[in-house]
């Protein structure tokens, strides 16, 4: 093999190009395989990044809690998230609310690796989503189905999550959004040329992404399930079904033992498909998170509702 | 036919399949040790380095590797991956599988936003420089004498690099649709078992 020489380093690019499509979406795509935890302080962070997390979600209160106590959620404080940065050496994430793009810029100044535009958060606006492509920092976002997914990458995020229902233990939403989403790419996959355009219209969603996904069969973003997992596996089910990775929210926190739920977890995202490890690592956890059956929830506290 | 074997624990692993695949190569998605055996090639994808060896350790993959590098296998590691291959950190965390005498820096270039992409050249790579994602990359910050190498950020930041049939690259050739490193791989597990 031929060695370096300083000729070859000098036809090197002039300029590194930060902030692209393909960085954001890269980072998603090594996120694939694995499980983002919802954390409130630096040391739930250090536990979730010992358990195997691929990156935490820095919040004020899971899901559930915000559930309980009621009144406006909104980005956390910058202390906290900055306490959470420093803790851990993987990604952190961060929530805006919906539409609201100056807590996004804020999220952005504080070095957060990927924000949430997040239905967990009360939304700030109600007509338009956050302009994703203003910003170097990339953006995931939930959806409950192929038309809201494309829209919300559309605008310009480079990852996309099942909405599920956060904050309940109750897995159903999530399989719902997954199972709506994915068996919508195969019909769009299967479709004539011919019927593209009047599904783009029918779904409200860009007539290139549509395009894009009966030439590929996939979505052009990595595709994670969120919303309601609260076991190993629930998990394992979610990636049988056909998402890249996992987010838990209240799931790991609010159970009795979150170290040993973390773990297994992670475990189970990985050998997802191997029912002998799963047996063995679904044993001996505690007791999962107190749960809330979402068909007996009314409308309006149903989180999944929020956002278009 | 050669076999590349790539480790799915967690990260890009899909991938480097396809581009392996793309070159007519066997494949394989390696998740326990025992999936290592008769491989010419091993690849440790990029992903999140702590979880990747805590899940490599679970199953006993640090000493599986070792003994199946020790038979001649050919082994690549991209951005996580040649952390976990490295015998040496400047973080104090995740503790690496130690196959390759230098020392890797996590996280070199930065947070997220300072993730790039760049054209580099590559140490005897025809077709000119090689275009380079990087995403929360690492960087070597020494290297023993048995250690060359291939690509440089800016003259004096290792980013590929080669010792015997161990290959490591901070950034991430499948990422994009030029399989020149995969090449240079293959022909390297191809070098006799």
């Amino acid at each position: 093999m031929a060695t370096l020489t300083s000729a070859d380093t000098q036809k090197n690019g002039a300029k590194p190009e930060t902030g692209s499509w393909r960085v954001k979406g890269g980072l998603a795509q090594m996120l694939k395989g694995g499980v983002i935890m919802d954390v409130v302080t630096p040391d739930q962070a250090k536990i979730a990044e010992d358990a195997g997390a691929v990156a935490v979600m820095a919040l004020e209160r899971v899901p559930s809690d915000i559930r309980a106590q009621g009144g406006v959620a909104r980005m956390s404080d910058p202390d906290l998230i900055t306490g959470i940065i420093k803790a851990v050496s993987i990604p952190v994430m961060a929530k805006a609310r919906i539409g609201h793009f100056v807590e996004a810029q804020i999220l952005e100044a504080l070095g957060v690796d990927y924000a949430d535009e997040s239905e967990v958060l009360t939304p700030a606006d109600t007509a338009f989503h956050i302009n994703k492509w203003d910003f170097k920092m990339p953006f995931v976002c939930g959806c409950t189905n192929l038309g809201e997914a494309l829209r919300r990458i559309g605008e310009g995020a480079a990852m996309i999550r099942t909405k599920g229902e956060a904050g309940t233990g109750d897995v159903v939403q999530a399989v719902t959004h997954a199972r709506n989403v994915l068996g919508h790419i195969t019909k769009i996959k299967n479709m004539p040329e011919q019927e593209l355009m009047t599904e783009a219209k029918n779904l409200g969603a860009p007539y290139e992404l549509i395009r894009e996904i009966h030439a590929t069969g996939k979505l052009p973003v990595v595709n994670f399930a969120a919303g309601g997992i609260a076991t190993p596996a629930d998990a394992a089910l979610l990636m049988q079904i056909g998402v890249e990775g996992v987010f838990v929210g209240s799931g790991i926190f609010k159970s009795s033992e979150p170290e040993k739920m973390a773990a297994a977890i992670v475990k189970a995202t990985t050998h997802f498909d191997n029912p002998d490890i799963l047996a063995e690592i679904s044993a001996g956890l505690g007791k999962a998170m107190p749960g809330l059956e979402v068909s007996k929830m009314a409308d309006s506290e149903r989180l999944e509702k929020r956002g278009w | 036919m050669t076999r590349i074997g790539v480790l799915a624990l967690q990260g890009d692993f899909h991938e480097h399949i396809q581009a392996l695949e793309s070159l007519g190569v066997e494949t394989s998605e390696v998740r326990l040790p025992m999936h290592l055996e008769g491989l010419d090639g091993l690849i440790i994808p990029g992903g999140e380095s702590t979880t990747i060896v805590k899940l490599g350790d679970l199953y006993g993959f640090r000493e599986a590797i070792r003994v199946e590098l020790d038979r001649g296998m050919a082994l690549w590691g991209t951005c996580a991956g040649m952390i976990v291959i490295a015998n040496e950190l400047t973080d104090d965390r995740p503790t690496p599988f130690g196959y390759v005498d230098m020392k890797v820096s996590r996280n070199w270039f930065g947070r997220q936003v300072d993730s790039f992409e760049q054209d580099i050249a590559i140490a005897g790579m025809e077709g000119g420089p090689y275009h380079c994602v990087f995403i929360r990359a690492p960087a070597v910050a020494s290297l023993g004498d048995s250690v060359e190498v291939l690509a440089n950020f800016d003259g004096i930041t290792p980013v590929a690099v080669r010792s015997g049939k161990i290959m490591a690259t901070a950034f991430h050739p499948e990422l994009t649709d030029d399989t020149r490193v995969h090449e240079m791989f293959i022909a390297l597990a191809r070098n006799g078992r």
